[in-house]
């Protein structure tokens, strides 16, 4: 099977996270980046599928330059390639432009499988796997916990807020995964020497045939028009429990209506 | 005064959500309300017409009910095709940002999501980066779509009377590549849905295990709360996934936010923040998840718990 995993460098979630003060866009040259956490899911996923069925592993970034250490990050978790889009047009892209490009360049790789994260924690947009698996005109399954693969069958269950739904669909197809779906591996040692001579290929907009003024800044869909730093919360009263702390507790909520 | 079309998130179960209603009250700042409603509409009209619906947009069968997502968004796209709304707004669910998600695609048209206000302008606020940033935001191409997120606004009722179309739905192949074979009810009582609940409970590892989060749900029934869980309850296995608050998990933004035994890491904030009133019971009193509580006890959860459980059935 042929897979393609998609994977995003974000800035670390754990860490201050800002917007550009020039342009509004995610600021990604000053934070510490990393994979996208809920892709290394989706690798790790296709990982185990290439392992029972055979097939290739292809990483798919769309990003800046620096990506590319996430992409390394990446093929350390033992895929076989990766493909890089990347051009100075793409700063500031939105979701919609963002999914053009990702369709274009998946449509050079004939992958039976597409996987990805459910989400980003930069944007928290999730939609990217909706839009792709629109534009490609393939299934999809998403947010999945639990993927299984039959020949040409994929089987996948889906959290929802009442309980879960069991969906099925054929290849092509395009499944987005949560973090509950297996525990992805840390890259051996032989895995991030093997990662620095795997391939990478670079696309830039003109080998997808786009056009600078489709992405970017230049054409977004949406734009952030202002941006302030919330004030942080203040902490409150803070009580150590003597012996009364669940009384105390209870008249605090009382005084504010909860009981 | 042109329509706005609320793609209506309702449950089986519990009827009409309450990110629908909060939908249905920024809708009317924007136009003239149209609910749109995917599946079986029957047990849901009157409530659509208590909180403004003008007109109810029906679409059911089993085209549109037996596959995944896809065929929801093509109805939605014919009807903005037809109707040419000002605005579509969709619940910030798995299921509302999947539908926005090809609806931009299929009309390419910007899309926003998780907002928290929408002007009559169209223009959307959002929180992003863990509750630390506010942002202003508007679509540059086409109406906007924009996705609510529960419990951003308080539901008004405006009583209207709605007229009800049934539309016809011509779904493609393509929408029907993605099969739902079994829907599967997990139970979770009678607790309100965690998203749209005014107060929840949350656990963390200083619960200690799965049998002691009846601790949790005691003080969360008797609060008539929803229950949530940190990361680390729910990867030791004490509490199930979908109760996940935080970066990964669920965002929560009720009136009242009880942590105990969470420690308050940066993703797990990034799922609460927002929360009215935060009160926090945690045995480190250097805990981070003091820095934002609004009241705290630094003890244990074993003593205090109980003791707030039966102070409030003693009140009650
Ligand atoms: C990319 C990423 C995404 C993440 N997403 C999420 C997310 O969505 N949600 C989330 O919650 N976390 C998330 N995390 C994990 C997060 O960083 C923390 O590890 C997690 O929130 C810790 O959970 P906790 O507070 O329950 O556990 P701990 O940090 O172990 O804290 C337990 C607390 O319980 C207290 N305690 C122990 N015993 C008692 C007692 N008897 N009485 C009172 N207090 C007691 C301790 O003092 C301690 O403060 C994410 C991490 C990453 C890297
Ligand atoms: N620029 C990108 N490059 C590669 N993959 C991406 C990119 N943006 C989003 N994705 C994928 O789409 C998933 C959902 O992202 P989002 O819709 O942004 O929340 C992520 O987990 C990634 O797998």
């Amino acid at each position: 099977m042929n897979i393609v995993v998609l994977v995003k460098q974000v800035p670390d979630s754990g860490a201050e996270r800002s917007l550009s003060a020039s342009d509004n866009t995610v600021e990604r040259g000053s934070a510490s980046n990393v994979i996208n956490e809920m892709d290394e899911y989706a690798i790790e996923e296709a990982l185990k599928i290439k392992e029972a069925h055979g097939g290739e592993v292809t990483i798919l970034t769309m990003g800046p330059e620096r990506a590319t250490e996430s992409i390394r990050k990446a093929l350390s978790m033992g895929p076989d390639a990766a493909v890089h889009v990347t051009d100075e047009a793409l700063h500031g892209s939105c979701a919609v432009a963002t999914s053009k490009v990702l369709a274009a360049a998946l449509g050079t790789l004939n992958a039976d499988l597409v996987l990805c994260g459910a989400e980003s924690t930069d944007g928290r947009v999730q939609v990217m796997p909706h839009m792709l698996a629109e534009r490609l005109g393939v299934a999809a399954l998403t947010g999945a916990r639990k993927l299984t693969v039959d020949g040409a069958t994929l089987t996948a269950e889906r959290q929802t807020d009442e309980g879960y739904e069991v969906v099925t669909a054929s290849t092509p197809a395009v499944v987005s995964v949560w973090d509950t779906i297996n525990e992805p591996r840390y890259p051996s040692f032989k895995g991030i020497m093997a990662a620095k001579k795997k391939p990478v290929r670079t696309l830039s907009l003109a080998d997808l045939g786009i056009a600078a003024d489709e992405v970017g800044t230049a054409g977004a869909t949406s734009a952030v028009l202002e941006s302030a730093k919330r004030p942080p919360r203040s902490a409150g009263t803070k009580t150590v429990d003597e012996g009364a702390g669940g009384t105390q507790l209870v008249e605090f909520l009382a005084t504010e209506k909860f009981v | 005064m042109a329509e706005v079309l609320v793609v209506v998130e309702a449950s089986a179960a519990a009827g009409v959500k309450k990110v629908t209603l909060e939908m249905l009250t920024i809708a009317r700042t924007l136009g003239s309300v149209s609910a749109v409603v995917i599946g079986d509409a029957a047990a849901l009209t009157d409530k659509l017409a208590e909180y403004g619906a003008e007109k109810i947009y029906v679409a059911s069968g089993d085209d549109v009910e037996s596959y995944l997502v896809a065929p929801k968004a093509t109805v939605v796209a014919d009807l903005v095709r037809r109707v040419q709304p000002a605005a579509v707004l969709l619940a910030s669910t798995q299921e509302g940002k999947e539908i926005a998600g090809r609806l931009a695609v299929k009309l390419d048209n910007g899309l926003l999501t998780d907002a928290v206000e929408v002007a009559a302008d169209g223009t959307a606020t959002q929180v992003v980066f863990a509750g630390s940033t506010i942002v202003k935001s508007k679509v540059t191409r086409g109406l906007p779509i924009v996705t609510i997120r529960p419990n951003s606004v308080t539901p008004a009722a405006a009583p209207a009377t709605p007229t009800v179309e049934q539309v016809t739905v011509e779904v493609g192949e393509k929408d029907k590549l993605a099969k739902v074979v079994e829907r599967v009810a997990e139970q979770k009582g009678s607790r309100p849905e965690l998203t749209e609940a005014s107060i929840v409970v949350s656990g963390g590892r200083g619960v200690g295990n799965a049998d002691n989060f009846k601790l949790v749900e005691e003080l969360a029934d008797l609060l008539g709360g929803a229950v949530g869980a940190s990361r680390a309850a729910v990867d030791s296995g004490y509490y199930p996934h979908q109760f996940q608050v935080g970066q990964t998990g669920k965002t929560v933004s009720p009136q009242l936010y009880l942590a105990l035994g969470i420690s308050g890491a940066i993703q797990h904030r990034a799922g609460m923040q927002t929360s009215k009133t935060i009160v926090a019971v945690n045995k480190d009193a250097e805990a981070p998840i003091f820095e934002l509580a609004d009241f705290g006890v630094v003890g244990d959860l074993f003593k205090i718990v109980p003791q707030a459980a039966e102070e409030i059935r003693k009140r009650k």
